[in-house]
């Protein structure tokens, strides 16, 4: 294995979590009470936080003096190597809702399995990051049960959310021939294996909430490769404006 | 009526990292008692300020009326006899 695959892996693994960072701290001031303002904004700050650690540590296996900055604010979309579901705009509530589920219930299990990498620092960002995955998994299911099984207009709104973002799903459990290699080696977790309780998770947070599981079809693909839809685009835009035009700034 | 007004008040209490009781420190709305202990953890615990949280309907406490101030409190303003400090300590005694 090289650092290079490494590298590409952990800048993956900090894109997903700084794009679905910034995509809930948009709820900003637009969130539908003012305590869901705060639980939104504390996941997001969590997810950022999470992002920092693995951008530095991207930094550092690649050695050509790029910080968490740099990778963060001076990539374009192409560059950035996130899953498609996370960059998903967040649409209603129940979307939001949606891609969290979605989501969650893939990394919980997922930093499980990464804390016992044998890649140090991936194992301390994994001790950090399984506990507070299981808080947002658990945020996500109590408002999926309650959106799903509340109003007629909430559980509609929800059906139609889990319609929507389920061809972003198939991505989460994709490894490519170096990933494969590396889950082989013991440094990063294996996605299949993610699978089955991935399903478990949902299906019951389904079932809980009185929705439909659509079925698989067509799915989307393409992130982990910069491949990415119009969304991603427009955020990140405005996410790094300012140090576009004022490069090096700091508070 | 907003989305807010819609949903039950929660009075939320919060046990300290190193207090024995749980204190209160405000309110939430949320549908239900799960999603208000939710809540208040994201409120009222951000900064490791808990280790418990308590959450009971605002409906369910009973309040004692501001009106009956005097009779229910001011009556104990005149009785220093049980304050501890209202007791002389005789030098012979030493410390304590």
């Amino acid at each position: 294995m090289s650092d290079s695959a490494l590298f590409q892996y952990v800048l993956g693994l900090a894109d997903d979590q700084l794009v679905l960072g910034h995509r809930l701290s948009q709820w900003i001031g637009r969130a539908p009470i003012l305590e869901e303002e705060l639980a939104l904004g504390n996941i997001a700050l969590d997810l950022i936080g999470q992002s920092r650690s693995l951008y530095q540590y991207a930094g550092e296996l690649e050695g050509a003096g790029r910080d968490e900055d740099t990778l963060a604010y001076h990539r374009d979309a192409r560059g950035y190597l996130n899953l498609t579901l996370v960059e998903q705009a967040n649409g209603d509530f129940a979307k939001t809702i949606a891609r969290q589920l979605f989501y969650t219930a893939m990394a919980v299990p997922f930093w499980q399995a990464m804390t016992a990498s044998k890649d140090q620092r991936l194992a301390g960002v994994a001790a950090k990051s399984e506990k507070e995955a299981a808080y947002h998994l658990r945020h996500a299911t109590e408002w999926t049960a309650r959106l799903g099984d509340g109003t007629e207009e909430s559980h509609r709104r929800m059906q139609a959310a889990i319609y929507q973002l389920w061809e972003f799903t198939g991505e989460l459990f994709e490894m490519n021939s170096a990933e494969a290699g590396m889950a082989e080696a013991g440094i990063v977790s294996d996605r299949l294996s993610l699978r089955d309780i991935w399903d478990r998770t949902v299906n019951a947070a389904m079932l809980e909430a009185t929705l439909t599981r659509p079925a698989d079809s067509w799915m989307a693909k393409g992130g982990r490769n910069g491949l990415h839809g119009e969304d991603l685009g427009h955020m990140l835009a405005e996410m790094q404006s300012l140090q576009r035009m004022h490069p090096g700034l700091s508070w | 009526m907003s989305d807010r007004a819609r949903l039950p008040l929660w009075e939320v209490f919060i046990r300290p990292r190193n207090g024995l009781a749980h204190r209160h420190v405000g309110s939430v709305h949320a549908s239900d008692a799960e999603m208000a202990l939710l809540a208040s953890r994201d409120v009222y615990t951000r900064r490791g300020e808990g280790r418990s949280i308590w959450v009971a309907p605002a409906t369910a406490i009973a309040a004692s009326d501001p009106d009956h101030k005097a009779e229910m409190f001011d009556t104990a303003d005149d009785k220093t006899y049980r304050q501890p400090t209202d007791y002389h300590v005789p030098e012979e005694v030493g410390d304590m």
